[in-house]
C-alpha cells in the first residue's frame, strides 16, 4: 500500500510535467481560435485532471495505509498544498478556461511537491496533540485556502510578466526577477537535496548547545557552516571541516541548507540568463503577450474572493476550535497561529484597497505575489526556523 | 435638514451623488466618465459633514484608508512579535530580562526594552485593535444605512445620464420593441432575476442581499472582539493549574470547593516498534524507539460536595463521573474543563529503611515512612524503635552549610534519625539522605538500610471555564457567514429601457464582471440586440495607443 501510494504521486509528478508541456504547446498553437477550444489545451487539461487523480490516489492510499490522514509532517502537508493548488487550478480552468494559467500554475505546484520530498518521507504515527479528526479538518480547509489564495498569485504573476517593461531595468524588473529568483532558488534546494541525497554524504559533528550540553549532528550536505564549537566526528574523518562556525542559538545545519540552496539557485539564475541573454521574466514575456489582462486580474481577485473565506473558516476559525480542544485556549499567539492572523489581515487589505482606492491590475498582482510569499513564509520558515509548538518535527 | 429634489420629483437626502430613484447624477461632471456605483451615489455622513469635531471624527473612522492603515500597522506589529518567542514561551523560572541578552545578544536586549516579548499584551497592539473596532463600527453605519436607502428607492426608469454611464452600455434600433422586451423579461426571469416592469422598462436583479455582507461580517467580527474584551471581566474566565498525584483526591480550583478530582492512575505511552502499525517503523527508527510518545491520560473520578461547606472539616463528596483525561479529550462539567497538559513521572512517595545491625547484618524491622505525612516515631517492637528527629524532603546545604530544604516537594529526601535498641536505651542519631550516611556522634552499631523507593507518576491538570466561548462562537459564524455572503454572490443589475425608439441595456455588478457578460451573452444570444460593450475596456485600449501599458 505504502509502495502503490508513493508510484501514484510519482505519476502524478510525471503528469503535472508533461501537462505543462502541452499548455505550453497551447500558447504557441497559432491557429487556436478561441481560448482554450484547442486540443493542445483540452491535452493539456486532460492530463492535469489524470495526474490530480493519482495524487488523491496517493493520498486515500496512504491514509489507508497510516490510519490517519496525511497531513500530519511537513512532506505530507506540503505535498497536499500542492495537490490543492492543482485542484483549484482545474477549477478555475474550467470557468475561465485560460491556457496560460495552466503553464505557469502547473509548475509551481511541482516546485511545491519537489520541495515537499526533500523531507522525511516515512509515514509518522500520531503524537497525542495530532490525534483528533480536527487535525485532519483543519489542516486540509487551511490548505484549500491557501491554494486558492495561490491561484491569484499565479494570475498575478502573468499579468506582470506580461505587463512589466522589460525594454530597460527598472525597480519593476528588479522585484520581478527577486520573484523569478525564488522560484530557482527553490529548484535550486531540490537540486542540491537529490544531489547529496543520492551520493549519501554524510558529516557527523558534535557540538555544544545553547544549554552548555553536548549533542550530535548529523549534516547531509558539505558543513560551509558548522555549528557552534562542532567537531568532525572520527567516522566522519575527511569530510569537509566548516569554514565558519555559528553560534550557539543559530540552527548551523539549516542555515547550511539555505546557503547551499542559495548558491545552487544563483548558479542557475546565472546560467539561465546566460543561456537567454535577458531577464527571466523578459523570456517569459513571449508566453504570456496575449493574455487579456482584464482577465488575469478578475481571476486574481476571483481567487482572492473565494479563497479569503475558505481560509479563514479553515486557518483561524477551525484552528480555534482544535486548539480550544487540544491545547485548552483557542488562541495563543504561537508564532504559526500569528502568522495565519497575518495572512488574513493581508488579504482583508487586499480586498479593501481594491473596493475603496481602487487597487486593480497590476498593484493587485503585486499584492498578490506579497500575499503569496507570506503564505510561503508561513508554510516554509515558521516550520523551519521559528519553532513553536506547531513545527512539525523537520529536519 | 437641506435636500436635493431631482428633476423626477424624487427628494434626495444633501449630499448624494445621483438621484436615489432615476439615477439622474446631481452634480454633473462635465464629461461622461463613468459612474461610481460603489454606494449608490447614496448620501455619507462621513462625506457630507466635515464641519464639528464629531464630524472629523466619524470621517477620520470611516474613511477606508485609516481602516487599511490600522489593519497594517497591526500586522507589521505583529510580524514584529514573532521575531523572537514571547515571554510566555520562554523557560519559567529565568529572569526574561537576562533571558533575552543571554539568547540574542543586543537584539534581544534591545528586544526586551521595548517591551516586544509581551506585544500582544501590551497596552498599544490592545488599542490598535480596539482602534479597528471603532473603525469597523462607524464606517459600517456610515454606508449601511443610506447604503440601504438608495437600493430599496430605486426606480425602475433611470435618467438616460445614467444608463450611459454604466460600464456596461449598449444601444440597438428594432422595429418590434415590445417583444424584444417580453423576450428579455422571460429570459431574465429565467435567469432568477427578480424583474420589476414600468411603462414598458425592465429593472432586473438578482443577489441584492450579498450587498450586506460586508456588514454582516463586521457585525460579527465586532461580536468576536467584544467577546474577547469580555475575557478580562472576572468570573468570565477561569485559567488554574492542577497538580494530582495518583490514589491523591484534591480539590479542583476555581470550583469554590465544590468539585474534587481523584486521580487512579497517570498513562504514559510511546509507539514502539512490533506493538504499532509496521508502517510506522522507519519514523520509529529515525526518532528512537520508544521515543514518540503516543498517549497521556489520567484516569479520574469526579466529586461533587454535597451539604455544606464546614471549615475545617472533611469535606462530604459525592461521585459524579469516572474518565479517563487525555489529550484533546478533556473532562467537561458544569461549564469546566479539565485538560491534560503536563505530567512528572516516578515522584517519590514512600522510603522504607530497615534498622540493621551493621555487624551482624541482621533486620529488626522495617520502617515505611511517607514522604508526605512522616509520622514522629516508629515503634518496632521489641525494644527497638526509631524517631525521626528532622526531615528535608528537598535536601540541601544552606548558605551556612546548614542542613535545609528547598521545596517541601520530596524530590531529594535526607531523615536525621534516632534510633533506639535494648542495647542502645540513649539512642543514636544517624543523618541519612541519598547515597549517603553521616553519624555525627561517632560510631554507631545499627544503621538504616535502604529498602526501597515507592513512586507514583503526577498529573498536571488545566482547569479552564470560559463563558465568553458562546460568544465567540457566535461572533465567528456571523462573520463566517457574512463573508460567504458578499463572496459568493454578487449583486447583478440589468436595466432596459426605451429612449428615442431605441432600446438601451446597461448592466451593472458589485463583482465578477466576467460572470455578468457570460450571463448577458446567454442573455442576448440570437435576440438581434446589441451586446453591451465593457466601456472601461475600451477606454482602456483606447488610452493604451498600442504601447505597453503603463503602471494601473
Ligand atoms: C480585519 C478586519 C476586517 C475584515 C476581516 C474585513 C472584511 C471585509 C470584507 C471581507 C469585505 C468585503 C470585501 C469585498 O467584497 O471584496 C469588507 C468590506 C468593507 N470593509 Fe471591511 N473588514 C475589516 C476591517 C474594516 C475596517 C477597519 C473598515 C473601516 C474603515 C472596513 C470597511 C469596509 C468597507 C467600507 C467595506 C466595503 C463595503 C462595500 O463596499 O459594500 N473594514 N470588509
Amino acid at each position: 500500500m505504502v509502495q502503490l501510494s508513493s508510484t501514484l504521486l510519482y505519476i502524478s509528478f510525471v503528469l503535472y510535467l508533461i501537462g505543462t508541456f502541452l499548455f505550453g504547446g497551447a500558447i504557441r498553437d497559432k491557429r487556436k481560435e478561441q481560448q482554450g477550444k484547442d486540443r493542445w489545451s483540452q491535452f493539456g487539461i486532460a492530463v492535469t485532471i489524470i495526474g490530480f487523480l493519482a495524487q488523491v490516489g496517493y493520498f486515500v492510499t496512504r491514509w489507508i495505509a497510516a490510519g490517519h490522514a496525511p497531513v500530519s509532517n511537513l512532506f505530507e502537508f506540503t505535498t497536499f498544498f500542492g495537490m490543492m493548488l492543482v485542484g483549484a487550478f482545474i477549477i478555475v480552468y474550467f470557468i475561465y478556461r485560460l491556457s496560460v494559467l495552466g503553464l505557469f500554475a502547473l509548475p509551481i505546484a511541482l516546485l511545491i511537491i519537489a520541495y515537499a520530498s526533500m523531507f522525511p518521507r516515512e509515514i509518522s504515527p500520531l503524537i497525542p496533540a495530532l490525534q483528533s479528526d480536527w487535525l485532519h479538518i483543519h489542516v486540509t480547509t487551511a490548505a484549500a485556502g491557501e491554494a486558492i489564495l495561490a491561484i491569484s498569485f499565479v494570475a498575478g504573476l502573468i499579468y506582470l510578466i506580461r505587463v512589466v517593461d522589460q525594454s530597460k531595468p527598472s525597480k519593476r524588473t528588479f522585484w520581478l526577477e527577486v520573484v523569478m529568483f525564488g522560484l530557482v532558488t527553490t529548484l535550486g534546494f531540490v537540486i542540491v537535496s537529490t544531489a547529496f541525497g543520492l551520493s549519501g554524504y554524510e558529516a557527523k559533528f558534535t557540538w555544544i548547545d545553547k544549554n552548555n550540553q553536548s549533542s550530535e549532528v548529523e549534516y547531509h550536505m558539505p558543513a560551509l557552516v558548522g555549528p557552534h564549537k562542532g567537531e568532525l566526528a572520527k567516522e566522519s574523518a575527511g569530510r569537509l571541516d566548516p569554514l565558519v562556525e555559528m553560534p550557539a542559538i543559530i540552527n548551523a545545519k539549516k542555515l547550511n541548507t539555505v546557503i547551499w540552496s542559495l548558491m545552487a539557485g544563483a548558479v542557475l539564475y546565472i546560467a539561465l540568463r546566460l543561456v537567454l541573454r535577458k531577464r527571466i521574466a523578459a523570456a517569459l514575456q513571449p508566453l504570456a503577450k496575449n493574455v487579456n489582462l482584464d482577465l488575469a486580474d478578475e481571476i486574481g481577485y476571483r481567487a482572492v474572493a473565494i479563497g479569503f473565506p475558505v481560509f479563514t473558516l479553515g486557518a483561524l476559525i477551525f484552528a480555534m476550535i482544535w486548539a480550544q480542544i487540544a491545547w485548552t485556549r483557542f488562541w495563543g499567539w504561537d508564532p504559526k497561529e500569528v502568522w495565519a492572523l497575518i495572512t488574513w489581515l493581508f488579504y482583508a487589505a487586499f480586498l479593501h484597497l481594491r473596493l475603496s482606492k481602487g487597487w486593480h491590475g497590476e498593484k493587485s498582482a503585486w499584492l498578490a505575489v506579497i500575499g503569496f510569499a507570506i503564505i510561503m513564509f508561513n508554510l516554509v520558515a515558521v516550520n523551519l526556523v521559528i519553532a513553536g509548538l506547531h513545527s512539525y518535527a523537520g529536519t | 435638514m437641506e435636500q436635493v429634489k431631482c428633476e423626477c420629483g424624487h427628494v434626495n437626502p444633501h449630499g448624494t451623488v445621483f438621484c436615489e430613484s432615476c439615477g439622474k447624477p446631481l452634480e454633473e461632471q462635465g464629461e461622461k466618465s463613468l459612474l461610481d456605483m460603489r454606494y449608490e451615489g447614496s448620501a455619507r455622513r462621513s462625506q457630507t459633514y466635515k464641519r464639528t469635531i464629531v464630524d472629523q471624527i466619524w470621517a477620520f473612522f470611516s474613511s477606508v484608508k485609516v481602516g487599511v492603515a490600522l489593519i497594517v500597522i497591526t500586522l507589521i506589529a505583529s510580524v514584529i512579535g514573532t521575531i523572537f518567542p514571547q515571554e510566555m514561551y520562554i523557560p519559567p523560572n529565568v529572569n526574561p530580562a537576562d533571558y533575552y541578552e543571554e539568547q540574542y545578544g543586543w537584539a534581544g536586549k534591545l528586544y526586551y526594552e521595548l517591551g516586544f516579548n509581551n506585544l500582544y499584551g501590551s497596552w498599544w497592539y490592545i488599542l490598535l485593535i480596539a482602534l479597528i473596532g471603532v473603525s469597523l463600527v462607524i464606517c459600517s453605519l456610515d454606508r449601511v444605512v443610506p447604503l440601504y436607502r438608495a437600493l430599496k428607492r430605486q426606480g425602475v426608469k433611470r435618467h438616460p445620464h445614467f444608463l450611459e454611464r454604466q460600464r456596461l452600455f449598449g444601444v440597438s434600433r428594432i422595429s418590434d420593441m415590445d417583444q424584444a422586451v417580453a423576450l428579455l423579461k422571460e429570459r431574465l426571469a429565467k435567469q432568477r432575476y427578480r424583474v420589476r416592469e414600468e411603462d414598458g422598462h425592465l429593472l432586473a436583479e438578482k443577489g441584492r442581499f450579498s450587498r450586506w455582507g460586508p456588514y454582516v461580517n463586521h457585525v460579527g467580527l465586532i461580536i468576536f472582539l467584544i467577546g474577547a474584551m469580555l475575557r478580562s471581566v472576572p468570573g468570565m474566565y477561569i485559567d488554574e493549574v492542577m497538580w494530582v498525584r495518583e490514589g491523591e483526591t484534591k480539590e479542583i480550583p476555581g470550583t469554590n470547593g465544590q468539585y474534587f478530582l481523584k486521580s487512579e492512575k497517570f498513562i504514559f505511552d510511546t509507539y514502539k516498534k512490533g506493538e504499532d502499525n509496521e508502517v510506522f517503523n522507519a519514523a520509529i527508527d529515525r526518532v528512537g524507539d520508544g521515543m514518540i510518545a503516543e498517549n497521556y491520560q489520567t484516569n479520574v473520578v469526579l466529586y461533587k460536595r454535597v451539604g455544606p461547606t464546614v471549615a475545617g472539616a472533611k469535606p462530604e463528596l459525592e461521585k459524579v463521573k469516572e474518565y479517563p483525561i487525555r489529550v484533546n479529550e478533556p473532562l467537561k462539567f458544569d461549564h469546566y474543563a479539565l485538560y491534560q497538559v503536563d505530567f512528572r513521572l516516578n515522584e517519590p512517595k514512600t522510603m522504607s529503611f530497615q534498622l540493621t545491625d551493621k555487624q551482624s547484618g541482621k533486620t529488626l524491622g522495617t520502617v515505611a515512612i511517607d514522604l508526605y505525612d512522616p509520622k514522629e516515631t516508629y515503634n518496632l517492637g521489641n525494644g527497638y524503635r526509631v524517631e525521626l528527629l528532622s526531615y528535608f524532603p528537598d535536601f540541601e546545604f544552606d548558605e551556612d552549610g546548614n542542613p535545609s530544604t528547598k521545596s517541601r516537594v520530596p524530590n531529594n529526601p535526607a531523615f536525621v534519625f534516632k534510633m533506639y535498641a535494648p542495647d542502645r536505651p540513649e539512642g543514636e542519631v544517624s543523618f541519612v539522605a541519598i547515597q549517603q550516611t553521616l553519624e555525627p556522634f561517632g560510631d554507631n552499631k545499627y544503621k538504616m538500610a535502604f529498602a526501597e523507593l515507592e513512586t507514583r507518576n503526577v498529573s498536571g491538570l488545566t482547569v479552564r471555564r470560559d463563558f465568553t466561548l458562546w460568544i465567540l462562537g457566535v461572533g465567528g459564524a456571523i462573520f463566517m457567514f457574512g463573508l460567504v455572503q458578499g463572496m459568493y454572490w454578487n449583486h447583478r443589475r440589468i436595466w432596459v429601457q426605451r429612449v428615442n425608439g431605441e432600446l438601451w441595456i446597461a448592466a451593472h455588478t458589485n463583482k465578477n464582471w466576467f460572470g455578468l457578460k457570460k450571463e448577458l451573452h446567454r442573455l442576448l444570444d440570437g435576440t438581434g440586440l446589441t451586446m453591451p460593450a465593457d466601456r472601461l475596456e475600451e477606454r482602456k485600449q483606447a488610452g493604451q495607443g498600442g504601447q505597453a501599458h503603463g503602471t494601473a
